[in-house]
Protein backbone atom coordinates (compact mmCIF):
# COMPACT_ATOMS: atom_id res chain seq x y z
CA UNK A 1 0.00 0.00 0.00
CA UNK A 2 3.16 2.33 0.90
CA UNK A 3 3.86 2.31 -2.53
CA UNK A 4 0.81 3.15 -3.77
CA UNK A 5 0.43 6.70 -1.41
CA UNK A 6 3.99 7.37 -2.54
CA UNK A 7 3.05 6.95 -6.16
CA UNK A 8 0.27 9.06 -5.37
CA UNK A 9 2.44 11.72 -3.71
CA UNK A 10 5.03 11.67 -5.86
CA UNK A 11 2.44 12.06 -9.39
CA UNK A 12 0.56 14.85 -7.13
CA UNK A 13 3.48 16.59 -6.49
CA UNK A 14 4.36 16.98 -10.07
CA UNK A 15 1.23 17.90 -11.27
CA UNK A 16 0.82 20.63 -9.07
CA UNK A 17 4.40 21.78 -10.10
CA UNK A 18 3.18 24.80 -12.18
CA UNK A 19 1.11 26.28 -10.02
CA UNK A 20 3.98 26.70 -7.12
CA UNK A 21 5.85 28.12 -9.81
CA UNK A 22 2.62 30.69 -10.87
CA UNK A 23 2.59 31.74 -7.04
CA UNK A 24 6.40 31.93 -6.66
CA UNK A 25 6.18 33.99 -9.92
CA UNK A 26 3.30 36.38 -8.25
CA UNK A 27 5.03 36.50 -4.97
CA UNK A 28 8.24 37.66 -6.67
CA UNK A 29 6.53 40.43 -8.71
CA UNK A 30 4.81 41.72 -5.96
CA UNK A 31 8.01 41.79 -3.58
CA UNK A 32 9.85 43.48 -6.47
CA UNK A 33 7.55 45.92 -7.50
CA UNK A 34 6.29 46.85 -3.88
CA UNK A 35 8.43 49.85 -2.43
CA UNK A 36 7.15 51.60 -5.26
CA UNK A 37 3.63 51.91 -3.59
CA UNK A 38 5.23 54.08 -0.69
CA UNK A 39 7.58 56.36 -3.34
CA UNK A 40 6.41 57.70 -5.35
CA UNK A 41 3.24 56.24 -4.89
CA UNK A 42 0.92 54.62 -7.28
CA UNK A 43 -0.46 57.60 -8.54
CA UNK A 44 2.84 58.29 -10.57
CA UNK A 45 1.82 55.05 -12.91
CA UNK A 46 -1.25 57.06 -14.06
CA UNK A 47 0.57 59.55 -16.50
CA UNK A 48 0.82 60.08 -19.98
CA UNK A 49 4.37 60.25 -20.09
CA UNK A 50 7.06 57.37 -20.03
CA UNK A 51 10.35 58.88 -19.77
CA UNK A 52 12.76 56.22 -17.80
CA UNK A 53 16.04 58.29 -18.42
CA UNK A 54 15.94 61.40 -18.12
CA UNK A 55 18.08 64.74 -16.82
CA UNK A 56 15.20 66.58 -16.12
CA UNK A 57 12.54 64.48 -14.26
CA UNK A 58 11.71 60.85 -14.79
CA UNK A 59 8.22 59.28 -15.60
CA UNK A 60 6.62 56.27 -14.82
CA UNK A 61 3.46 56.49 -16.55
CA UNK A 62 2.26 53.57 -17.97
CA UNK A 63 -0.85 54.34 -19.66
CA UNK A 64 1.07 55.14 -23.22
CA UNK A 65 2.54 51.81 -22.80
CA UNK A 66 -1.52 50.25 -21.68
CA UNK A 67 -2.61 52.09 -24.90
CA UNK A 68 0.21 50.66 -27.02
CA UNK A 69 -0.91 47.04 -26.38
CA UNK A 70 -4.47 47.61 -26.33
CA UNK A 71 -4.10 49.13 -29.87
CA UNK A 72 -1.85 46.66 -31.22
CA UNK A 73 -4.30 43.67 -29.84
CA UNK A 74 -7.31 45.37 -30.81
CA UNK A 75 -6.13 45.71 -34.58
CA UNK A 76 -4.43 42.45 -34.48
CA UNK A 77 -7.76 40.89 -33.62
CA UNK A 78 -9.93 42.67 -36.38
CA UNK A 79 -7.91 40.76 -38.68
CA UNK A 80 -7.13 37.56 -36.74
CA UNK A 81 -11.27 37.01 -35.96
CA UNK A 82 -12.43 36.85 -40.02
CA UNK A 83 -9.55 34.96 -41.21
CA UNK A 84 -9.39 32.42 -38.02
CA UNK A 85 -12.94 31.92 -37.99
CA UNK A 86 -13.75 31.53 -41.57
CA UNK A 87 -10.79 29.22 -41.77
CA UNK A 88 -12.08 27.29 -38.93
CA UNK A 89 -15.52 26.87 -40.82
CA UNK A 90 -13.54 25.83 -43.87
CA UNK A 91 -11.66 23.15 -42.39
CA UNK A 92 -14.59 21.37 -40.25
CA UNK A 93 -17.54 21.90 -42.24
CA UNK A 94 -16.71 22.18 -45.76
CA UNK A 95 -12.86 21.05 -46.57
CA UNK A 96 -12.38 17.44 -48.27
CA UNK A 97 -10.56 15.28 -46.00
CA UNK A 98 -7.39 15.63 -48.19
CA UNK A 99 -7.47 19.27 -48.39
CA UNK A 100 -8.11 18.78 -44.66
CA UNK A 101 -4.58 17.46 -44.22
CA UNK A 102 -2.66 19.63 -46.08
CA UNK A 103 -4.23 22.81 -44.24
CA UNK A 104 -3.90 21.56 -40.65
CA UNK A 105 -0.26 21.08 -40.65
CA UNK A 106 0.83 23.89 -42.06
CA UNK A 107 -1.10 26.05 -39.99
CA UNK A 108 0.02 24.62 -36.77
CA UNK A 109 3.86 24.72 -38.53
CA UNK A 110 2.85 28.79 -38.48
CA UNK A 111 2.63 28.45 -34.70
CA UNK A 112 6.45 26.85 -34.88
CA UNK A 113 7.95 29.59 -36.03
CA UNK A 114 10.02 31.55 -33.14
CA UNK A 115 8.91 35.29 -32.97
CA UNK A 116 12.41 36.35 -33.67
CA UNK A 117 12.07 34.96 -36.96
CA UNK A 118 8.47 36.66 -38.09
CA UNK A 119 9.85 40.13 -36.26
CA UNK A 120 13.20 40.22 -38.76
CA UNK A 121 10.66 39.15 -41.29
CA UNK A 122 7.73 42.36 -40.74
CA UNK A 123 11.26 44.27 -40.55
CA UNK A 124 12.77 43.27 -43.69
CA UNK A 125 9.55 42.74 -45.96
CA UNK A 126 6.33 44.00 -44.06
CA UNK A 127 7.75 47.38 -42.95
CA UNK A 128 8.66 48.70 -46.07
CA UNK A 129 5.53 47.12 -47.54
CA UNK A 130 3.50 49.15 -45.19
CA UNK A 131 5.40 52.28 -45.49
CA UNK A 132 5.25 52.42 -49.56
CA UNK A 133 1.17 51.16 -49.59
CA UNK A 134 0.32 54.10 -47.07
CA UNK A 135 3.21 56.63 -48.38
CA UNK A 136 4.43 57.06 -44.91
CA UNK A 137 8.16 57.99 -43.90
CA UNK A 138 8.76 54.69 -42.26
CA UNK A 139 7.11 51.41 -41.89
CA UNK A 140 7.47 51.26 -38.17
CA UNK A 141 4.01 51.56 -37.14
CA UNK A 142 1.68 49.75 -34.38
CA UNK A 143 -0.33 48.06 -37.84
CA UNK A 144 2.85 46.23 -39.20
CA UNK A 145 3.48 45.02 -35.22
CA UNK A 146 -0.46 44.11 -35.71
CA UNK A 147 0.29 42.30 -38.98
CA UNK A 148 2.70 40.06 -37.04
CA UNK A 149 0.69 39.23 -34.36
CA UNK A 150 -1.87 38.24 -36.23
CA UNK A 151 0.15 35.80 -38.03
CA UNK A 152 0.79 34.67 -34.32
CA UNK A 153 -2.49 34.10 -33.27
CA UNK A 154 -4.25 32.77 -36.12
CA UNK A 155 -3.06 29.08 -35.39
CA UNK A 156 -4.03 29.13 -31.78
CA UNK A 157 -7.47 30.58 -32.49
CA UNK A 158 -7.86 28.31 -36.16
CA UNK A 159 -7.41 25.34 -33.93
CA UNK A 160 -9.55 26.19 -30.45
CA UNK A 161 -12.24 27.24 -33.46
CA UNK A 162 -12.16 24.52 -35.30
CA UNK A 163 -12.17 21.89 -32.26
CA UNK A 164 -15.47 24.18 -30.94
CA UNK A 165 -17.37 23.44 -34.51
CA UNK A 166 -16.25 20.08 -34.52
CA UNK A 167 -17.82 19.46 -31.04
CA UNK A 168 -21.62 20.64 -32.69
CA UNK A 169 -23.58 17.33 -32.30
CA UNK A 170 -24.05 16.03 -35.50
CA UNK A 171 -27.70 15.74 -34.87
CA UNK A 172 -28.22 19.43 -35.01
CA UNK A 173 -26.75 19.30 -38.63
CA UNK A 174 -28.53 16.32 -39.90
CA UNK A 175 -31.72 18.01 -38.04
CA UNK A 176 -31.22 21.72 -39.97
CA UNK A 177 -30.74 20.00 -43.20
CA UNK A 178 -33.79 17.47 -42.91
CA UNK A 179 -35.70 20.60 -42.37
CA UNK A 180 -35.08 21.97 -45.59
CA UNK A 181 -31.96 24.20 -44.89
CA UNK A 182 -28.96 24.65 -47.30
CA UNK A 183 -25.60 24.27 -45.99
CA UNK A 184 -24.76 27.59 -46.12
CA UNK A 185 -27.85 28.23 -44.01
CA UNK A 186 -26.88 25.35 -41.51
CA UNK A 187 -23.51 26.64 -40.99
CA UNK A 188 -24.37 30.17 -40.42
CA UNK A 189 -27.72 29.65 -38.27
CA UNK A 190 -27.54 26.21 -36.95
CA UNK A 191 -23.76 24.71 -36.25
CA UNK A 192 -21.88 28.52 -35.64
CA UNK A 193 -24.31 29.77 -32.99
CA UNK A 194 -23.66 26.48 -31.19
CA UNK A 195 -20.00 26.64 -31.36
CA UNK A 196 -20.30 30.39 -30.83
CA UNK A 197 -18.76 30.12 -26.58
CA UNK A 198 -16.03 27.91 -27.77
CA UNK A 199 -15.37 30.19 -30.55
CA UNK A 200 -15.35 33.13 -28.15
CA UNK A 201 -12.99 31.08 -25.57
CA UNK A 202 -10.85 30.50 -28.39
CA UNK A 203 -10.59 34.00 -28.98
CA UNK A 204 -9.92 35.05 -25.74
CA UNK A 205 -6.77 32.84 -26.11
CA UNK A 206 -5.61 34.56 -29.03
CA UNK A 207 -5.91 37.63 -27.22
CA UNK A 208 -4.03 36.20 -24.41
CA UNK A 209 -1.29 35.28 -26.93
CA UNK A 210 -1.02 38.54 -28.94
CA UNK A 211 -0.86 40.63 -25.55
CA UNK A 212 1.98 39.00 -24.41
CA UNK A 213 4.09 38.81 -27.54
CA UNK A 214 7.30 40.47 -26.94
CA UNK A 215 10.07 39.73 -29.52
CA UNK A 216 7.89 40.49 -33.17
CA UNK A 217 6.39 43.95 -31.51
CA UNK A 218 9.85 45.17 -30.30
CA UNK A 219 11.17 44.87 -34.01
CA UNK A 220 8.31 46.17 -35.76
CA UNK A 221 6.37 48.82 -33.96
CA UNK A 222 8.71 51.75 -33.35
CA UNK A 223 8.67 51.68 -29.73
CA UNK A 224 7.48 55.39 -29.21
CA UNK A 225 5.81 55.74 -25.74
CA UNK A 226 2.92 58.33 -26.94
CA UNK A 227 -0.67 57.65 -26.70
CA UNK A 228 -2.24 57.42 -29.86
CA UNK A 229 -5.57 55.18 -31.37
CA UNK A 230 -3.68 55.96 -34.79
CA UNK A 231 -2.50 52.17 -36.49
CA UNK A 232 0.03 54.22 -38.16
CA UNK A 233 1.80 56.04 -35.78
CA UNK A 234 4.05 54.20 -33.76
CA UNK A 235 3.64 52.73 -30.60
CA UNK A 236 5.35 51.11 -27.04
CA UNK A 237 3.66 48.23 -25.66
CA UNK A 238 4.13 46.78 -22.13
CA UNK A 239 6.18 44.07 -23.33
CA UNK A 240 8.63 46.00 -25.50
CA UNK A 241 8.86 48.07 -22.73
CA UNK A 242 10.33 45.45 -19.83
CA UNK A 243 11.95 43.50 -22.86
CA UNK A 244 14.35 46.59 -23.63
CA UNK A 245 14.71 48.27 -20.70
CA UNK A 246 15.13 45.60 -17.84
CA UNK A 247 18.50 44.90 -18.66
CA UNK A 248 19.73 48.07 -18.21
CA UNK A 249 18.09 49.36 -14.99
CA UNK A 250 20.01 49.47 -11.40
CA UNK A 251 18.23 46.70 -9.29
CA UNK A 252 15.55 48.52 -6.62
CA UNK A 253 15.24 51.64 -8.38
CA UNK A 254 12.34 53.51 -8.89
CA UNK A 255 12.49 52.52 -12.68
CA UNK A 256 13.47 48.73 -11.94
CA UNK A 257 9.98 48.28 -9.90
CA UNK A 258 8.22 50.61 -12.24
CA UNK A 259 9.03 47.55 -14.90
CA UNK A 260 7.93 44.89 -12.34
CA UNK A 261 4.50 46.88 -12.30
CA UNK A 262 4.06 46.23 -16.18
CA UNK A 263 4.90 42.81 -15.48
CA UNK A 264 1.95 42.88 -12.75
CA UNK A 265 -0.34 44.48 -14.74
CA UNK A 266 0.22 42.39 -17.47
CA UNK A 267 -0.04 39.34 -15.91
CA UNK A 268 -3.24 40.45 -14.65
CA UNK A 269 -4.71 40.58 -18.01
CA UNK A 270 -3.84 37.72 -19.75
CA UNK A 271 -4.83 35.79 -16.54
CA UNK A 272 -8.54 37.54 -16.44
CA UNK A 273 -8.45 36.77 -20.19
CA UNK A 274 -7.30 32.96 -19.39
CA UNK A 275 -9.87 32.71 -16.37
CA UNK A 276 -13.29 34.29 -18.51
CA UNK A 277 -12.12 32.05 -21.70
CA UNK A 278 -12.25 28.56 -19.06
CA UNK A 279 -15.44 30.37 -17.96
CA UNK A 280 -17.17 30.33 -20.86
CA UNK A 281 -15.80 27.16 -21.89
CA UNK A 282 -17.25 25.57 -18.60
CA UNK A 283 -20.46 27.04 -18.39
CA UNK A 284 -21.62 25.87 -22.29
CA UNK A 285 -20.50 22.29 -21.54
CA UNK A 286 -17.06 22.78 -23.68
CA UNK A 287 -14.83 21.49 -21.60
CA UNK A 288 -14.92 18.41 -19.49
CA UNK B 1 -3.55 -3.99 -10.46
CA UNK B 2 -1.18 -3.16 -12.97
CA UNK B 3 -0.28 -0.15 -10.75
CA UNK B 4 0.64 -2.36 -8.33
CA UNK B 5 2.71 -4.08 -10.94
CA UNK B 6 3.97 -1.36 -12.48
CA UNK B 7 5.55 0.41 -8.83
CA UNK B 8 8.71 -1.64 -8.33
CA UNK B 9 9.37 -1.14 -11.58
CA UNK B 10 9.16 2.54 -11.33
CA UNK B 11 10.55 2.47 -8.47
CA UNK B 12 14.12 0.60 -9.59
CA UNK B 13 13.98 3.42 -12.69
CA UNK B 14 14.25 6.34 -10.50
CA UNK B 15 17.16 4.39 -8.37
CA UNK B 16 18.48 4.18 -11.55
CA UNK B 17 18.06 7.46 -12.76
CA UNK B 18 18.95 8.95 -9.55
CA UNK B 19 22.38 6.79 -9.35
CA UNK B 20 23.57 7.97 -13.17
CA UNK B 21 22.93 11.87 -12.37
CA UNK B 22 25.10 11.09 -9.08
CA UNK B 23 27.96 9.77 -11.24
CA UNK B 24 27.89 12.64 -13.74
CA UNK B 25 27.36 15.07 -10.82
CA UNK B 26 30.65 13.69 -9.38
CA UNK B 27 32.78 13.56 -12.37
CA UNK B 28 31.81 16.85 -13.23
CA UNK B 29 32.74 18.21 -9.73
CA UNK B 30 36.20 16.34 -10.21
CA UNK B 31 36.71 17.94 -13.48
CA UNK B 32 36.06 21.16 -12.15
CA UNK B 33 38.82 20.86 -9.36
CA UNK B 34 41.72 19.88 -11.66
CA UNK B 35 40.69 22.97 -13.78
CA UNK B 36 40.75 24.65 -10.43
CA UNK B 37 44.31 23.77 -9.49
CA UNK B 38 45.69 24.00 -13.07
CA UNK B 39 44.54 27.98 -12.27
CA UNK B 40 44.89 28.83 -16.42
CA UNK B 41 41.39 28.32 -17.97
CA UNK B 42 40.35 31.39 -15.89
CA UNK B 43 37.70 32.21 -17.86
CA UNK B 44 37.02 36.52 -18.31
CA UNK B 45 33.81 37.69 -19.07
CA UNK B 46 33.46 40.87 -20.57
CA UNK B 47 29.79 42.94 -20.96
CA UNK B 48 28.22 46.35 -21.86
CA UNK B 49 28.21 48.29 -24.78
CA UNK B 50 27.05 47.02 -27.94
CA UNK B 51 29.10 49.76 -29.94
CA UNK B 52 31.86 48.43 -28.32
CA UNK B 53 31.15 44.53 -29.01
CA UNK B 54 33.01 44.63 -32.30
CA UNK B 55 36.25 46.35 -30.44
CA UNK B 56 36.63 44.38 -27.44
CA UNK B 57 36.00 41.32 -29.33
CA UNK B 58 38.75 42.09 -31.74
CA UNK B 59 40.97 42.52 -28.39
CA UNK B 60 39.93 39.19 -26.79
CA UNK B 61 40.54 37.36 -30.50
CA UNK B 62 43.87 38.80 -30.15
CA UNK B 63 44.72 38.51 -26.27
CA UNK B 64 43.41 34.59 -26.78
CA UNK B 65 45.69 34.18 -29.69
CA UNK B 66 48.96 35.54 -27.57
CA UNK B 67 47.56 33.51 -24.18
CA UNK B 68 45.94 30.22 -25.48
CA UNK B 69 45.27 29.53 -21.96
CA UNK B 70 42.78 32.73 -21.72
CA UNK B 71 38.93 31.91 -22.08
CA UNK B 72 37.41 35.15 -22.42
CA UNK B 73 33.57 35.91 -23.83
CA UNK B 74 32.21 39.31 -24.79
CA UNK B 75 28.25 39.93 -24.60
CA UNK B 76 26.94 43.19 -25.41
CA UNK B 77 23.51 44.68 -24.30
CA UNK B 78 24.19 48.07 -23.77
CA UNK B 79 26.73 50.30 -21.13
CA UNK B 80 24.00 50.26 -18.11
CA UNK B 81 23.34 46.42 -18.32
CA UNK B 82 27.85 45.97 -18.60
CA UNK B 83 27.66 47.95 -15.40
CA UNK B 84 24.76 46.70 -13.42
CA UNK B 85 26.23 43.15 -14.10
CA UNK B 86 29.90 44.38 -13.32
CA UNK B 87 27.79 45.96 -10.13
CA UNK B 88 26.05 42.23 -9.28
CA UNK B 89 29.06 40.54 -10.04
CA UNK B 90 28.41 38.98 -12.63
CA UNK B 91 31.24 39.89 -14.60
CA UNK B 92 34.75 40.55 -14.95
CA UNK B 93 35.02 43.32 -17.29
CA UNK B 94 32.21 46.20 -18.31
CA UNK B 95 32.69 47.95 -21.07
CA UNK B 96 30.98 51.38 -21.42
CA UNK B 97 30.32 53.84 -24.12
CA UNK B 98 29.48 56.43 -21.38
CA UNK B 99 31.11 57.38 -17.70
CA UNK B 100 29.52 55.92 -14.67
CA UNK B 101 26.91 58.00 -13.37
CA UNK B 102 26.66 59.51 -9.51
CA UNK B 103 23.38 56.97 -8.75
CA UNK B 104 25.70 53.85 -10.12
CA UNK B 105 28.85 54.96 -7.85
CA UNK B 106 26.59 55.08 -4.78
CA UNK B 107 25.37 51.81 -5.06
CA UNK B 108 29.20 50.65 -5.98
CA UNK B 109 30.17 51.96 -2.65
CA UNK B 110 27.50 50.39 -0.97
CA UNK B 111 28.52 46.83 -2.27
CA UNK B 112 31.98 47.64 -1.32
CA UNK B 113 32.90 47.66 -4.92
CA UNK B 114 36.35 49.77 -5.72
CA UNK B 115 35.76 50.43 -9.64
CA UNK B 116 38.52 51.16 -11.57
CA UNK B 117 38.32 53.21 -14.99
CA UNK B 118 40.14 52.57 -17.74
CA UNK B 119 39.53 55.16 -20.91
CA UNK B 120 40.97 52.35 -23.74
CA UNK B 121 39.61 54.39 -26.75
CA UNK B 122 37.24 57.55 -28.76
CA UNK B 123 34.81 57.28 -30.33
CA UNK B 124 32.94 59.74 -32.90
CA UNK B 125 29.30 59.61 -33.49
CA UNK B 126 28.19 59.90 -36.91
CA UNK B 127 24.83 61.85 -37.36
CA UNK B 128 23.37 59.52 -40.24
CA UNK B 129 20.35 60.62 -43.01
CA UNK B 130 19.44 59.05 -46.06
CA UNK B 131 21.42 59.31 -49.22
CA UNK B 132 18.26 61.21 -50.86
CA UNK B 133 18.62 64.38 -47.99
CA UNK B 134 19.96 67.47 -49.35
CA UNK B 135 20.61 68.38 -45.96
CA UNK B 136 24.89 68.05 -45.76
CA UNK B 137 25.18 70.29 -42.75
CA UNK B 138 23.82 70.83 -39.15
CA UNK B 139 24.79 72.64 -35.57
CA UNK B 140 24.67 71.76 -32.34
CA UNK B 141 21.80 73.21 -31.91
CA UNK B 142 19.95 72.46 -34.68
CA UNK B 143 20.16 69.06 -33.73
CA UNK B 144 19.14 69.95 -30.14
CA UNK B 145 16.25 70.84 -32.13
CA UNK B 146 15.69 68.36 -34.20
CA UNK B 147 16.11 65.51 -31.37
CA UNK B 148 13.97 67.27 -28.83
CA UNK B 149 11.21 67.44 -31.21
CA UNK B 150 11.17 71.84 -31.78
CA UNK B 151 11.63 70.75 -35.37
CA UNK B 152 9.26 68.79 -37.42
CA UNK B 153 10.04 68.92 -41.18
CA UNK B 154 13.45 69.01 -42.58
CA UNK B 155 12.73 72.64 -44.36
CA UNK B 156 12.83 74.46 -41.06
CA UNK B 157 16.85 73.52 -41.42
CA UNK B 158 17.13 73.88 -44.98
CA UNK B 159 16.30 70.75 -46.39
CA UNK B 160 13.46 69.60 -48.77
CA UNK B 161 9.57 69.34 -47.40
CA UNK B 162 9.61 66.11 -45.87
CA UNK B 163 9.01 65.30 -41.91
CA UNK B 164 11.81 64.68 -39.61
CA UNK B 165 11.48 60.99 -38.57
CA UNK B 166 14.03 60.79 -35.08
CA UNK B 167 15.51 57.34 -34.68
CA UNK B 168 16.99 56.65 -31.40
CA UNK B 169 18.67 53.67 -29.98
CA UNK B 170 16.92 52.23 -26.43
CA UNK B 171 17.37 53.87 -23.23
CA UNK B 172 19.43 50.93 -22.28
CA UNK B 173 22.59 52.26 -24.71
CA UNK B 174 25.51 54.10 -23.05
CA UNK B 175 25.18 56.35 -26.57
CA UNK B 176 21.61 57.40 -25.94
CA UNK B 177 23.03 58.96 -22.33
CA UNK B 178 25.42 60.44 -24.03
CA UNK B 179 23.73 61.83 -27.33
CA UNK B 180 21.05 63.51 -24.30
CA UNK B 181 23.60 64.56 -22.12
CA UNK B 182 26.03 66.33 -25.01
CA UNK B 183 23.89 67.15 -27.86
CA UNK B 184 20.33 67.52 -26.35
CA UNK B 185 22.14 69.42 -23.49
CA UNK B 186 19.74 66.49 -21.17
CA UNK B 187 16.52 67.96 -22.12
CA UNK B 188 14.45 64.80 -22.94
CA UNK B 189 14.05 63.19 -26.67
CA UNK B 190 11.19 63.69 -28.04
CA UNK B 191 8.21 61.37 -27.23
CA UNK B 192 7.64 60.77 -31.29
CA UNK B 193 11.18 59.34 -31.42
CA UNK B 194 11.20 55.86 -32.51
CA UNK B 195 13.60 54.05 -30.40
CA UNK B 196 15.18 51.32 -32.01
CA UNK B 197 17.37 47.93 -30.58
CA UNK B 198 20.97 48.00 -31.89
CA UNK B 199 22.97 49.95 -34.29
CA UNK B 200 22.05 47.70 -37.38
CA UNK B 201 18.65 48.18 -37.01
CA UNK B 202 19.17 52.54 -37.27
CA UNK B 203 21.59 51.88 -40.32
CA UNK B 204 18.80 50.08 -41.85
CA UNK B 205 16.06 52.36 -40.99
CA UNK B 206 17.67 55.41 -42.17
CA UNK B 207 19.01 53.46 -45.71
CA UNK B 208 14.99 53.41 -45.81
CA UNK B 209 12.93 55.94 -44.85
CA UNK B 210 13.57 59.35 -46.69
CA UNK B 211 13.06 61.38 -43.80
CA UNK B 212 15.17 59.89 -40.73
CA UNK B 213 17.87 61.14 -38.90
CA UNK B 214 19.93 58.90 -36.32
CA UNK B 215 23.22 58.79 -34.41
CA UNK B 216 25.66 55.80 -34.75
CA UNK B 217 28.72 55.08 -33.65
CA UNK B 218 31.93 56.13 -36.46
CA UNK B 219 32.81 52.94 -37.19
CA UNK B 220 29.64 51.67 -38.21
CA UNK B 221 28.84 54.07 -40.15
CA UNK B 222 31.70 54.87 -42.23
CA UNK B 223 31.05 51.04 -42.81
CA UNK B 224 27.64 51.96 -43.57
CA UNK B 225 29.09 54.85 -46.05
CA UNK B 226 27.26 53.49 -49.18
CA UNK B 227 23.86 53.17 -47.82
CA UNK B 228 23.56 56.41 -45.45
CA UNK B 229 24.69 59.88 -45.61
CA UNK B 230 27.16 61.26 -43.13
CA UNK B 231 26.34 64.78 -41.88
CA UNK B 232 28.66 67.07 -41.00
CA UNK B 233 28.47 69.01 -37.77
CA UNK B 234 28.96 72.89 -36.42
CA UNK B 235 29.90 73.14 -32.98
CA UNK B 236 28.54 76.79 -33.33
CA UNK B 237 26.93 79.03 -36.01
CA UNK B 238 30.09 80.83 -36.92
CA UNK B 239 32.37 78.08 -36.70
CA UNK B 240 32.76 75.55 -40.23
CA UNK B 241 31.03 72.20 -40.28
CA UNK B 242 33.25 69.40 -39.41
CA UNK B 243 33.06 65.63 -40.92
CA UNK B 244 33.59 62.97 -38.30
CA UNK B 245 36.74 61.33 -38.93
CA UNK B 246 40.07 59.57 -37.19
CA UNK B 247 41.75 63.17 -37.34
CA UNK B 248 38.84 65.40 -36.21
CA UNK B 249 37.84 63.34 -33.33
CA UNK B 250 41.38 62.89 -32.05
CA UNK B 251 41.94 66.62 -32.82
CA UNK B 252 38.92 67.44 -31.01
CA UNK B 253 37.06 69.53 -33.96
CA UNK B 254 34.38 67.02 -34.58
CA UNK B 255 31.68 68.10 -31.34
CA UNK B 256 29.91 64.31 -30.92
CA UNK B 257 32.88 62.67 -29.67
CA UNK B 258 32.95 60.64 -26.71
CA UNK B 259 35.79 58.32 -24.84
CA UNK B 260 34.98 54.14 -24.22
CA UNK B 261 35.71 52.79 -21.01
CA UNK B 262 36.99 49.31 -19.52
CA UNK B 263 35.76 49.27 -15.92
CA UNK B 264 36.80 46.52 -13.64
CA UNK B 265 36.82 45.42 -10.25
CA UNK B 266 39.74 46.79 -8.07
CA UNK B 267 40.21 43.31 -6.54
CA UNK B 268 39.79 41.54 -9.69
CA UNK B 269 42.70 38.95 -10.93
CA UNK B 270 45.60 38.97 -12.64
CA UNK B 271 44.09 37.59 -16.09
CA UNK B 272 42.07 40.47 -16.06
CA UNK B 273 44.86 43.29 -15.15
CA UNK B 274 46.43 41.18 -17.83
CA UNK B 275 44.02 42.25 -20.70
CA UNK B 276 43.09 45.30 -19.68
CA UNK B 277 47.05 45.94 -20.00
CA UNK B 278 46.79 44.48 -23.60
CA UNK B 279 43.72 46.94 -24.58
CA UNK B 280 46.68 49.95 -23.66
CA UNK B 281 49.24 48.68 -25.30
CA UNK B 282 50.33 49.37 -28.54
CA UNK B 283 49.12 46.04 -30.05
CA UNK B 284 45.65 46.80 -28.33
CA UNK B 285 45.75 50.35 -29.63
CA UNK B 286 46.49 49.11 -33.13
CA UNK B 287 43.08 47.01 -32.86
CA UNK B 288 41.46 50.73 -31.65
CA UNK B 289 42.21 52.08 -35.27
CA UNK B 290 41.73 49.00 -37.49
CA UNK B 291 38.08 48.34 -36.10
CA UNK B 292 37.52 52.12 -36.75
CA UNK B 293 37.48 53.77 -33.46
CA UNK B 294 40.19 56.31 -32.35
CA UNK B 295 43.09 55.29 -30.45
CA UNK B 296 43.85 57.53 -27.30
CA UNK B 297 47.86 56.75 -26.71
Amino acid sequence: MWKDKAMRLLMLSAASTSIFLVALIFIFLMKESAPFVLKPGLGALIDRQWIPVSFVEEHFGILPLVTGSALVTGLSMLFTIPLSVLGAIYIAEIASPVEREILKPFIELLASIPSVVLGFFGLVVLAPLIKNLFGLGTGLTALTGALLLTLMAIPTVITLSEDAIMSVPRAYKDASQALGASDLQTIFQVIIPAALPGIIAAIMLGVGRVIGETMAVLMVTGNSAIMTWSPLAPVRTMTATIAAEMGEVSFGSMHYQALFWIGLVLLAVTFVLNVIAQRVLVRYGMMK
Amino acid sequence: MIIKKIVPWLAVLLLLLLQTSCDSGQKEGSKGEAGGEAGSQKMISIKGSDTMVHLTSSWAEQFMGLNPDAQISVTGGGSGTGIAALLNGTTDICASSREIQGKEKELAAQKKIDLVEHAVARDGLAIIVNPANSVAELSMEQLRKIFIGEYANWKEVGGPDLPIIVLSRESSSGTFVFFQEHVLKKADYTPRARLLAGTSALVQSVEADKGAIAYVGLAYALDAKTKVKIVAVKSADDVAAVLPSDETVRAGHYPVARPLYLYTNGSSSPEVKAFVDFCLSDAGQKIVTETGYIAVK
